[in-house]
């Protein structure tokens, strides 16, 4: 373990019961043998399509799942052997909001404040300074279910840091939001990390990963596909991408030189218009992954 | 860990807080409806070797009205488990498990407690003669303990509302007719009787009528509560340990 990395995922795997076809007790495995490690004040992408694993991988990190197999290490400390201590390092920003609704917006927050063991003018204090920096000091005694979803899902944020985590996870931060929102959120997530904090997010919003993400690692079907800073994902896939139409289907080819893909470019007869452009992680992620679509 | 338990029950506190007036009158109803139709109605024209059935039925209808408002006080966790997932917080908060079911009991406890002192003013307005002392107050908090370490268990390990409803109509529903709550259990088959015998419930209601009265209570039924009440915290505690499996 280098002392660069914050977090170290050794060999995890998760299995959950499951019926086949027939209607037989099985066992599904969600995620197969993941490794990765994630550096000190890095903001970290974890890329893949439904169901690729993204959300339990986030599970088994936060300890809300045990892993079936392999380990954690946060700052050099196992989940397993000091998962209190470990709770108290990370912040957690689920995909779904799960606010107690019985409880107003300031009541939510002093929740999880007195649960970390902050004292009370301190809770008061960084409440107060967390809602003003999202902009959400004027709903601080509304009820959870009056905000709108774009709010709330500052408010998830704003829950997630009030206990000064050094690591935060977001679970698909800015699904279902509309862009100003995303942006908004964006922003905010460059701003811990300005600050400090090592975030890993999973998301299946590829610009989302090249705006904020300095390496993303894809999972597909609860395997690691690919792990690297995006540039380099790209390159690897080659520099430029021919596109055309044919048969009715969009077709791409990759290249390292801009020379071969004029000159695979000229070659072609297509129904339709050909692009050529720099490669991006979409290009990376379908290639990896052999999906197109739902990403 | 004093620290969480009271975190936990701080939570519960502020929505009992908010709902507190809507809460006692809306526990007055059950016990009225018993009190007037078996206390006065049906209960006139039943003679009970100890007195009045009014003074048989009050003791009876506590431990029923306990068991009922907490196990339902704690089900909400149900919710915050499945439908919310408001539990995840305190899966992610680093405080111990033992923490989290001990506020959680209490505060299910409180309003059990609650509830039963409406029922004891009640039964004094309409007439009712026993003597609540300190053993009394303990056995009603071990049976409220018992049923809201129940309603624990069930919102840990069922998973619609359904199926939820069903243990009201399976479980707490008999427990509340036949556990020597309105009759004793001496006038019920042997086979019966003896598997009522087994139930948490029944002792209550012996304990709280004989305590009542003045008379001479089990210790036997004194014990069956305790180990009910820490076999429950202990699965209880393993049920929440176990939603992260």
């Amino acid at each position: 373990m280098a002392d660069k990395d914050m977090i170290v995922v050794d060999e995890l795997v998760k299995r959950f019961p499951h019926k086949d076809k027939e209607g037989r007790d099985t066992e599904k495995t969600a995620v197969d043998g993941l490794s990765l490690s994630v550096r000190r004040g890095e903001v970290f992408g974890l890329l893949g399509p439904n169901g690729a694993g993204k959300t339990t991988t986030i599970r088994m990190m936060t300890m809300q799942t045990r892993p079936t197999e392999g380990r954690i290490f946060y700052d050099g400390r196992s989940t397993e052997h000091s998962p209190v201590d470990v709770k108290r390092l990370i912040g957690v920003v689920p995909q779904h909001v799960n606010f107690d609704q019985d409880l107003t917006v300031g009541e939510n927050l002093e929740l999880h404040a007195r649960l970390f063991h902050m004292g009370k003018e301190e809770r008061r204090e960084r409440i107060a300074e967390l809602l003003d920096f999202v902009g959400l000091a004027d709903v601080v005694n509304d009820g959870v279910r009056r905000l709108s979803g774009g709010m709330k899902r500052r408010l998830l944020i704003v829950r997630a840091l009030i206990h000064r985590p050094r690591i935060l996870f977001l679970d698909e931060p800015t699904v279902a939001l509309d862009p100003q929102v995303r942006r908004r959120i964006w922003d905010l997530i460059r701003q811990m990390a300005h600050g400090g904090v090592t975030v890993f997010l999973t998301t299946h919003y590829i610009e989302e990963a090249e705006a904020l993400c300095q390496r993303v690692a894809i999972l597909d079907r609860g395997r690691l596909v690919a792990l690297d800073e995006p540039a380099k994902l790209c390159d690897r896939l080659g520099r430029f991408t021919v596109e055309w139409d044919e048969r009715g289907e969009r077709q791409c080819q990759f290249f390292a030189a801009r020379h071969e893909a004029d000159d695979f470019a000229a070659s072609l007869d297509p129904e339709g218009g050909i692009l050529i452009r720099p490669t991006n992680l979409e290009d990376v992620f379908i290639a990896r992954t052999g999906r197109k679509g739902g990403l | 860990m004093l620290y969480d338990i009271w975190t936990v029950f701080w939570r519960d506190g502020i929505v009992l807080r908010r709902r507190l007036s809507r809460f006692i009158l809306s526990r007055m109803v059950a016990p009225l409806l018993y009190l007037v139709a078996f206390g006065w109605g049906l209960g006139r024209s039943i003679q009970v070797d100890s007195g009045t059935y009014l003074d048989f039925l009050v003791p009876g209808i506590l431990a029923l009205n306990s068991m009922n408002i907490s196990f339902n006080s704690i089900t909400p966790v149900h919710a915050e488990r499945i439908y919310h997932k408001s539990l995840e917080e305190y899966l992610l908060a680093p405080i111990r498990p033992d923490a989290f079911v001990i506020g959680k009991v209490l505060a299910a406890v409180l309003r059990g407690l609650i509830s039963s002192t409406v029922i004891v003013v009640l039964a004094w307005l309409f007439g009712a003669h026993f003597t609540p002392g300190p053993l009394f107050l303990a056995v009603l908090t071990l049976n409220c303990v018992i049923f809201a370490e129940i309603g624990f268990l069930a919102a840990m390990k069922i998973d619609t509302y359904e199926a939820m409803s069903q243990v009201n109509t399976y479980i707490l529903l008999p427990m509340s007719f036949l556990c020597g709550t309105f009759f004793s259990t001496a006038a019920l088959p042997d086979a019966v009787a003896a598997f009522i015998d087994i139930l948490p419930l029944t002792h209550t209601s012996y304990l709280l009528r004989g305590l009542g009265s003045g008379a001479d209570v089990s210790m036997l039924s004194l014990l069956v509560l305790v180990v009910y009440a820490v076999g429950g915290f202990f699965w209880s505690r393993h049920a929440f340990r176990h939603l992260t499996d």
